[in-house]
C-alpha cells in the first residue's frame, strides 16, 4: 500500500500525472457540486433561512472559482498530460519533472483555498472562505471591506495554482512543438494536439495579467498601495480590466478542451474523417486571437462609452462566426457517416445540441444593447451553465468514456452509462433551461433569497429540483467507474476502431508509451495501417 | 462491436424537454411585489431594448431550428444499422462549403451588430434637455440615497417620479454615484441596468410613461446583504408628484406629545448615521429619517414599513436582514417604545 501510494508521490510519468490531475478535478468537481447544491435549496423556496446571507456568499464563490480553477483548468492539464505525448508518438513531456512540480502546485493551491473553511467561524459558518465573488471586484477586497483573511485566501490559493498552471502549459507547448514523430507536420496532428497547443499559449498570455492583478491587490491589502482602494483614489475598473483580460479567454481555455475532444470522438463514431480540417485549425487560431479582444462584454453596464461598448459588441459577436464554423464541420462530419452511438458520441450529441443553445444566448448577451438588461441576471447563469456543462462537462464525460479503456484495460459499463446520461441530461435541462426565465424577470445573480410574489418562486422550485436528478444521474457514474475498474469487460488495445497513435500501443500503455518510436503519414495513422490499399495520405 | 442501438425515442424526449418550459412573460404582479419583467417597459429606453431583443431572439431562433434540424436528421438518419459493417465513404472537407457557412454567419452578425449599434446609441448617447428633472442617487451597502438638487428633496429606497406623456415629456437623468462598494441601478421596466461606481459618475435616462410602482434591485454583488437592497420607484400623475415634492419639503413634524420618543432618539447613537431635520441628527452613513413614514418599506425593502415591523426593526435589524450595518440599540422596552411612537410621527 505505501509503496503504491509512495510512487503516485513521486512519479514523473505523464500518464500517471494526467491521472492525478483528473481525479483531483473530478473531487472538486464534487465538492464544488455540493456548494451547489447547498444554494439550490437555499433558493427553493423564497425567505428560505436555510443558509445564512455570509454562508450563501462563501459558497458561491468558492464553487465558481473551484469549478474554474480546480475543475475546469486541471481537467485540461489531465487530458493534455495523459493523451498529448501518446497523440505524437513521444514517450513523455519535455520537462518531467517540471510537470510534476506544476502537477504539486496546482493541489496545493486548491488545498489552501480549501484551509480557508476551517477558520474563523468554522465549518457551517463556511469558517474564512472567500466571499468576494470567483471575479474578486475591487473595492470589495480592499481591506476596508473585506476584513480578515478570507480575501487572502483566494488570492494566495489561486496565486500558487496559477504558477502551476504556468508551469504546464509551457511544458505541454514545448512538447508539442519539439518531440512530434517523425512525419507528424503541423498539418498531420490530431486536431486535439491542435487544440491542446493554442490553449497552452492562451493561458500564458492571459495568467500573466491575472498574477500581476493578485501581486497589485496583494499589495493594497499588505502594504497599502492604492491600485484598487477606491477610499485612497484607486480605480475600481483597472480590475475590471485585468481581470477580464484574463476571464474571458479563460473560458476559451476551458472550452477549447471540450472541442478537442469532439473533434476526436465524433469523426471516430461516426466512421469519417473530420470535416474540413484545416477550416478547424483556422478557426481555432482566430478564437484564441479574438477572444483576447472582447473581454469587456463583461463590462458594458460599469458606464464604457457608446463607442467602446460598440466595439466590444461587434468583436464578442465575431467569435461566434469560428465557434459556428467549427458546429458546421462536426455536423459535416456526421453527414454521410454510419453513426454509432456509444457513451461518447452520446454526450458529444448532447454537447452539440447544447451548445448551440449556449451559443446563441451568448450572442444575445453579446449585443451590448440588451445586454443593458441581461447581464449579472440569472439569464447569465443560465447561459454559462450551457456552456459549462453542456459545453465542458459533457465532452469530460464523452472522454472519460471514450479514454477509459485505454487507461484503465476496461471499458465502462454501457447500460450504467446509460442511465447516467438520460438522468443527467434531463436534470441538466430542468435546472438551467428553466433558470433563463427568472432572469427574464428581473432576477439578479448572487442573492441569497428572495420575497414571494416577484414571478421566480416556482421557477426557482423546478430549477432546485433539477439538481436532485443530476445529483442521482451522478451517482451512476461514479458507481461505474468504481465497478467498470474491477469487473469492466477487457478492453483490448483498440477497442473503438479508432485512428490516432494512442490506440497503437497497449491498453493500459507501458510506462515508455511505445516501444518503437512511429512513424506517420496522415493525419490517421491507424486508418492508413488498417486499409493499406486505400490510406490518406493518397488525398491529403 | 456492438452496433448503435435505435434512437428515435432519444430525439423525441429531447424535443419533449425543449417545450415544456413554454411561461407566460407578461405578468406584472400586485402592487408591494410587481414583477420587475423586462418584456413590460414604460420607459422609451427599455421599450428600445425590448424591440431590439425581438429582433434578435426571431434571429436566433431561425439559426436554433435549422441547426439542430440538421443535428436531428444526421442522427436519425445516419445511425449505423445493425449488421452493416462497411465505412461509409470517407469525405475529407469541402472548400465552397466551408466558404458558405463562413460567410453567411458573417452576414448575420453585421445584421444585429447594426441594429445593436443604432439601439446603444439612442440609449446611451442622448443629452439631457433643457427641461428634464435630475436626480442624484448614491449607492450604500445596502440601500440606496436620493436626492433630488433642484428640488431640495432627500430621501431613500424609494424614487419617486413624474409620469411623461405625449404632450408634456418629463425625461429623468439620473446620476449615479457609489459611496462604497460597486453597485448596480437595475429597474428593467425602466432601462437596462448602469454600474454604480466609486471614483466615477454615471448617468441614466429613464422616462416612465405610466403610473404605479415599479421594481427594482441592486445587480452587482456588494457584499453581505447585496440580496436586500431593493428599490421602488413610484410613478405619479404631475400634480401628485409636486403635492409629494412639496409634502418632503417639508420641515419634519413635531409632535409635542412624542417628545419623550424624540429626547431619546437625539441621546443615542442613532444621530451619528441618520439625518433627521430640526434635530441635531446629520449623520450620512445611513437613511435620512425626516419623512420616514411616507415610505413603504425600511431596510432597503427588507421589511414593510409598520409601526411593529418598526419597532423591531430598532430592537434588532439583523432579525430583518442580517449582516445589516446599522447595530442593534440596546434600549430598554419602554425606551423603544416611544421612540417607536415617535417615529410614527414622521410623515
Ligand atoms: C450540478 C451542477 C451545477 C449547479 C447546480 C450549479 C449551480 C450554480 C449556482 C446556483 C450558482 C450561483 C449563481 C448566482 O447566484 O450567481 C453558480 C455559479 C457558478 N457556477 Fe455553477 N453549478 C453547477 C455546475 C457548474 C460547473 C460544472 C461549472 C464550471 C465548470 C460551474 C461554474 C460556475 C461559475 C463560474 C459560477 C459563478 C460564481 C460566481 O458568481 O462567482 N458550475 N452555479
Ligand atoms: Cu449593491
Amino acid at each position: 500500500m505505501w509503496t503504491k501510494v509512495h510512487e503516485w508521490a513521486v512519479t514523473v510519468d505523464h500518464k500517471k500525472l494526467g491521472v492525478m490531475y483528473i481525479a483531483s478535478a473530478l473531487g472538486f468537481f464534487l465538492i464544488a457540486g455540493l456548494e451547489a447544491t447547498l444554494m439550490r435549496i437555499q433558493l427553493a423556496f423564497p425567505n428560505n433561512d436555510f443558509l445564512p446571507p455570509t454562508t450563501f456568499n462563501r459558497l458561491f464563490t468558492m464553487h465558481g472559482t473551484t469549478m474554474v480553477f480546480l475543475v475546469g483548468m486541471p481537467m485540461f492539464f489531465g487530458f493534455a498530460n495523459y493523451l498529448t505525448p501518446l497523440m505524437i508518438g513521444a514517450r513523455d513531456l519535455a520537462f518531467p519533472r517540471l510537470n510534476a512540480f506544476g502537477f504539486w502546485l496546482f493541489l496545493f493551491g486548491g488545498l489552501l483555498l480549501y484551509f480557508s473553511f476551517l477558520g474563523g467561524d468554522g465549518l457551517y459558518g463556511a469558517g474564512t472562505a472567500p466571499d468576494v465573488g470567483w471575479f474578486a471586484y475591487s473595492p470589495l477586497t480592499g481591506r476596508a471591506f473585506s476584513r480578515g483573511n478570507s480575501t487572502d485566501y483566494w488570492t494566495l490559493g489561486i496565486l500558487v495554482s496559477g504558477l502551476g498552471s504556468t508551469a504546464t502549459a509551457l511544458n505541454l507547448a514545448t512538447t508539442i512543438i519539439t518531440m512530434r514523430c517523425p512525419g507528424m507536420t503541423y498539418g498531420k496532428m490530431p486536431l486535439f494536439v491542435w487544440l491542446m497547443l493554442v490553449n497552452c499559449i492562451l493561458s500564458l498570455v492571459i495568467l500573466t495579467p491575472l498574477t500581476a492583478a493578485q501581486v497589485m491587490l496583494l499589495f493594497d491589502r499588505f502594504l497599502g498601495a492604492h491600485f484598487f482602494d477606491t477610499q485612497a483614489g484607486g480605480s475600481a475598473v483597472l480590475w475590471q480590466h485585468f481581470f477580464w483580460f484574463f476571464g474571458h479567454p479563460e473560458v476559451y481555455v476551458l472550452i477549447l478542451p471540450a472541442f478537442a475532444i469532439a473533434s476526436e470522438v465524433v469523426p471516430v463514431f461516426s466512421r469519417k474523417p473530420l470535416f474540413g480540417y484545416p477550416f478547424m485549425v483556422g478557426a481555432t487560431v482566430m478564437i484564441g486571437f479574438i477572444s483576447m479582444s472582447v473581454w469587456a462584454h463583461h463590462m458594458f453596464v460599469v458606464g464604457l462609452s457608446p463607442a467602446a461598448n460598440t466595439f466590444f459588441a461587434a468583436s464578442t459577436m465575431a467569435i461566434a462566426v469560428p465557434t459556428g464554423i467549427k458546429i458546421f464541420n462536426w455536423l459535416g462530419t456526421m453527414w454521410g457517416g454510419k453513426i454509432r452511438f456509444r457513451m461518447p458520441m452520446m454526450w458529444c450529441t448532447a454537447f452539440i445540441f447544447s451548445f448551440v443553445i449556449a451559443g446563441l444566448t451568448g450572442v444575445m448577451l453579446a449585443i451590448a444593447a440588451w445586454d443593458f438588461q441581461l447581464s449579472d441576471s440569472y439569464f447569465v447563469v443560465a447561459h454559462f451553465h450551457f456552456v459549462l456543462i453542456g459545453g465542458l462537462l459533457f465532452n469530460i464525460f464523452a472522454a472519460i468514456y471514450y479514454w477509459y479503456p485505454k487507461v484503465t484495460g476496461r471499458m465502462l459499463d454501457e447500460k450504467l452509462g446509460r442511465l447516467h446520461f438520460w438522468i443527467f441530461v434531463t436534470g441538466f435541462y430542468i435546472t438551467f433551461f428553466t433558470m433563463h426565465f427568472p432572469g427574464l424577470l428581473g432576477m439578479p445573480r448572487r442573492i441569497y433569497t428572495y420575497d414571494a410574489g416577484r414571478g421566480w418562486d416556482t421557477l426557482n422550485l423546478i430549477c432546485s429540483l433539477g439538481v436532485a436528478v443530476q445529483a442521482v444521474g451522478l451517482l451512476f457514474f461514479v458507481w461505474n467507474l468504481i465497478r467498470s475498474y474491477r469487473k469492466g469487460e477487457v478492453a483490448g488495445d483498440d477497442p473503438w476502431d479508432a485512428w490516432t497513435l494512442e490506440w497503437s500501443t497497449t491498453s493500459p500503455p507501458p510506462e515508455y508509451n511505445f516501444e518503437r518510436i512511429p512513424v506517420v503519414h496522415s493525419r490517421r495513422p491507424l486508418w492508413d495501417l488498417k486499409h493499406p490499399q486505400d490510406p490518406d495520405w493518397k488525398y491529403e | 462491436m456492438r452496433p448503435g442501438s435505435g434512437n428515435r425515442a432519444q430525439c423525441f424526449a429531447v424535443l419533449a424537454m425543449l417545450a415544456a418550459p413554454a411561461l407566460a412573460l407578461g405578468a406584472y404582479g400586485d402592487a408591494v411585489h410587481p414583477i420587475p419583467n423586462m418584456f413590460a417597459p414604460v420607459s422609451p429606453p427599455a421599450e428600445a431594448i425590448r424591440q431590439l431583443s425581438f429582433l434578435v431572439s426571431a434571429i436566433a431562433a431561425g439559426i436554433f431550428l435549422t441547426v439542430s434540424g440538421i443535428l436531428f436528421w444526421c442522427v436519425w438518419r445516419y445511425r449505423a444499422r445493425p449488421g452493416d459493417d462497411r465505412e461509409p465513404p470517407q469525405v475529407y472537407g469541402s472548400n465552397p462549403i466551408e466558404w458558405s457557412w463562413t460567410i453567411v454567419p458573417v452576414l448575420i452578425v453585421l445584421v444585429l451588430f447594426l441594429a445593436t449599434w443604432r439601439t446603444i446609441d439612442e440609449i446611451q448617447a442622448s443629452e439631457p434637455p433643457p427641461d428634464s428633472l435630475h436626480v442624484t442617487i448614491i449607492g450604500h451597502q445596502w440601500w440606496w440615497e436620493i436626492h433630488y438638487p433642484d428640488l431640495g428633496v432627500v430621501t431613500a429606497n424609494e424614487l419617486h417620479l413624474p409620469v411623461s406623456t405625449a404632450d408634456a415629456r418629463r425625461p429623468t437623468y439620473l446620476t449615479l454615484e457609489s459611496a462604497d462598494v460597486i453597485h448596480s441601478f437595475w429597474v428593467p421596466q425602466l432601462a437596462g441596468k448602469m454600474d454604480v461606481v466609486p471614483n466615477r459618475t454615471n448617468r441614466l435616462w429613464v422616462e416612465p410613461q405610466v403610473t404605479g410602482t415599479f421594481l427594482g434591485q441592486c445587480a452587482e454583488y456588494c457584499g453581505t446583504q447585496h440580496a436586500r437592497m431593493l428599490l421602488r420607484v413610484i410613478v405619479h400623475e404631475p400634480d401628485d408628484f409636486e403635492r409629494w415634492a412639496a409634502a418632503q419639503r417639508a420641515p419634519a413634524a413635531s409632535d409635542p406629545s412624542v417628545a419623550e420618543g424624540r429626547a431619546i432618539f437625539q441621546r443615542t447613537a442613532c444621530v451619528n448615521c441618520h439625518s433627521l431635520d430640526g434635530t441635531i441628527a446629520d449623520g450620512r452613513f445611513g437613511p435620512d429619517l425626516t419623512h420616514l413614514m411616507s415610505r413603504t418599506t425600511i431596510g432597503a425593502g427588507a421589511a414593510l414599513n409598520t409601526p411593529e415591523n418598526l419597532r423591531a426593526w430598532i430592537e434588532d435589524p439583523n432579525t430583518f436582514k442580517p449582516g445589516v450595518l446599522m447595530p442593534a440599540m440596546k434600549l430598554d422596552d419602554e425606551q423603544i417604545d416611544k421612540l417607536t411612537a415617535f417615529l410614527v410621527t414622521l410623515k
